[in-house]
């Protein structure tokens, strides 16, 4: 068994659906009728086989050769197996993943695992805006499951996130984790303004004191903290960071104190 | 009785007798090797007997920052009980009196098994509600703040039905000063195999019982056989020349950590001689029909 291989043709003439395309989705199904499953998001509602060249027998181990912005919903529901990009992806990558693992080698769009509830998301390149997001009308964003980028995010990453790990490694725009929930965001490379904003639980830990905060935070001290050691441990074993982020005893501020304000922002002192 | 005769010391062809029990394993970490262990030396104070203490407890083995989950220094404490709820009972009263108030204490799960015991998740209630839960890596750790920084606990702890307690060793001496060093000598080399505790002061009994007694209510009493004083008076099981004995009691995680203990110890003793050491090593048992484990000392010779 070989990994089922996407191989892109050209640049794709419209937007693309490929939420279908995941090993729980392709399961059973032969290479005609995989081919035929329309994509295309306008009215030219192009196929699978208008756009890729397939290869490849295993549905579980699936392989998109080539990226595009216009690729959304890459791996949007997968619940076990793997799936890799060598490129771009457009929106909503991994959103509402359950299981396995998605890799994507370039970068990613908006709300690139929106909503998230297992398994591992890895983006080697930058994400755009609402990482781990809800999209509008719904409660909560990422539900569990792990979430790296190990180049940048933009705005509003971790948004009203509910469990889970996300991990940011060169830096994030305005507003990371706002609305958090509960779970643990970390940022390493710099967050941009007020991070954290309206948080209700949960924990953001950076690698440097933040470029400014709501004023509803409050300075709590920098006691020595076993829970940053274990943090910073399990960042190193997973495979996440190289070197400790936070140390033995990080800064500490609480907040949001305009909500529930039992979250924390936690960085070396 | 026959006996063997191992290096000059004489090995009764007896056995110990032992039960099975339930028991639980946590590692207590500390800001430094001190008071990682003096957590851990109060968590299993007054835990000799499930007679009268509720549970059998005791340091199994020290542990170094490598070996930690937090990266300090800290100890592997094991707690035996007779039934899982008075397991569950001891082991929340005794983390939360001795080690969360321990300063700069950690605790985290010693044993993984199919049932869980309550740690955090019964001790988080401290923390009034500035509590926090944290998932890492599978694992679900409460954080509850206290007045140096947090006391972080692991939210549940693995139990195991497979726990064997009561192995032992009677150490026969012509002196108190022999029979301390055979058995001193005995807890240093039981001290070093994994999953073995010895929960007694110091890992030595001097009062060794037999089960009832004369007077009513007593569940044990004195073990008049092994008792010097007595030996004129009553049935003893002491040869002229013997004036003092000692006992090992050995709890251990599965039966094959109690007998590798107990092997552990005939091994040092014999090793010891009787110049210096015990004249004798016995072992005590109740006929063979109460405990479902048996240590017959000639299967445990060096």
């Amino acid at each position: 068994m070989t990994a089922l291989t996407f191989t892109l043709r050209a640049q794709p003439p419209e937007r693309l659906d490929l939420s279908p395309l995941t090993p729980q989705g392709l399961a059973g199904l032969d290479r005609r009728a995989i081919a035929a499953i329309r994509i295309g998001q306008s009215k030219l509602g192009s196929t699978v086989g208008d756009n890729f060249r397939i290869s490849g027998n295993d549905p579980n181990q699936i392989v998109f050769d080539g990226g595009s912005s216009r690729f959304d919903g890459v791996g949007a529901g997968l619940a076990e197996g793997a799936i890799r990009v060598v490129g771009d992806v457009g929106a909503q990558a991994g959103r509402a993943m359950r299981g396995g693992q998605l890799t994507i080698e370039g970068d990613a769009g908006t709300h690139a695992g929106s909503c998230m509830r297992g398994g591992r998301l890895e983006i080697l390149g930058s994400a755009g805006d609402h990482l781990g997001a809800p999209l509008a009308g719904e409660l909560a964003g990422m539900n569990g499951g792990v979430l790296v980028v190990r180049g940048r995010a933009g705005a509003f990453a971790a948004d009203r996130m509910r469990r889970g790990l996300i991990a940011v490694l060169k830096g994030c725009g305005d507003h990371a984790g706002s609305r958090m929930i509960a779970g643990t965001l970390v940022v390493a490379g710099g967050a941009g303004e007020m991070p954290g904003y309206l948080m209700r639980r949960g924990s953001i830990l950076l690698d440097r004191a933040p470029r400014s905060l709501s004023p509803s935070f409050v300075e709590c001290g920098a006691p020595d903290s076993v829970f940053a050691t274990l943090a910073d441990r399990h960042l190193i074993a997973e495979g996440i960071l190289k070197r400790p982020l936070l140390g033995k005893a990080p800064h500490r501020y609480g907040g949001d104190n305009a909500v529930l304000g039992l979250g924390e922002i936690l960085f070396p002192a | 009785m026959s006996r063997l005769t191992v290096n000059g010391v004489a090995i009764d062809d007896t056995f110990a007798e032992a039960f099975g029990m339930r028991a639980t394993a946590l590692v207590i970490t500390g800001p430094n090797r001190k008071w990682a262990r003096q957590a851990a030396v109060s968590m299993t104070g007054f835990a000799t007997s499930v007679i009268g203490c509720g549970c059998e407890a005791a340091i199994d083995v020290e542990l170094a920052s490598s070996e930690t989950p937090d990266g300090r220094p800290g100890c592997r404490v094991m707690i035996f009980a007779v039934s899982t709820d008075e397991l569950q009972k001891q082991l929340q009263n005794r983390v939360g009196q001795c080690v969360l108030t321990s300063p700069g204490s950690a605790c985290f799960a010693g044993m993984e098994g199919p049932t869980q015991l309550k740690l955090g998740a019964a001790l988080r209630y401290f923390g009034d509600g500035w509590q926090i839960s944290k998932k890492l890596g599978g694992k679900h750790y409460w954080r509850v703040p206290v007045m140096d920084g947090e006391f972080v606990c692991e939210a549940t702890v693995g139990m195991t039905k497979e726990a064997v307690g009561g192995g032992n060793l009677l150490l026969l001496a012509g002196s108190n000063d022999k029979a301390l060093a055979a058995a001193e000598a005995a807890v240093d080399a039981i001290g070093q195999v994994r999953g073995a505790i010895l929960p007694f002061p110091g890992g030595i009994v001097r009062s060794g019982s037999k089960v009832g007694g004369k007077y009513k209510g007593m569940m044990a009493s004195t073990n008049d056989a092994f008792a010097p004083t007595l030996r004129g008076v009553t049935k003893s099981e002491l040869e002229p020349g013997v004036n003092a004995v000692l006992e090992i009691v050995i709890d251990g995680e599965t039966s094959d950590a109690v007998a590798a203990a107990m092997r552990a110890g005939i091994k040092v003793v014999t090793d010891l001689g009787p110049e210096k050491g015990a004249l004798r090593i016995s072992a005590g048992n109740y006929g063979g029909k109460l405990g479902k484990f048996h240590y017959h000392l000639k299967d445990l010779l060096p």
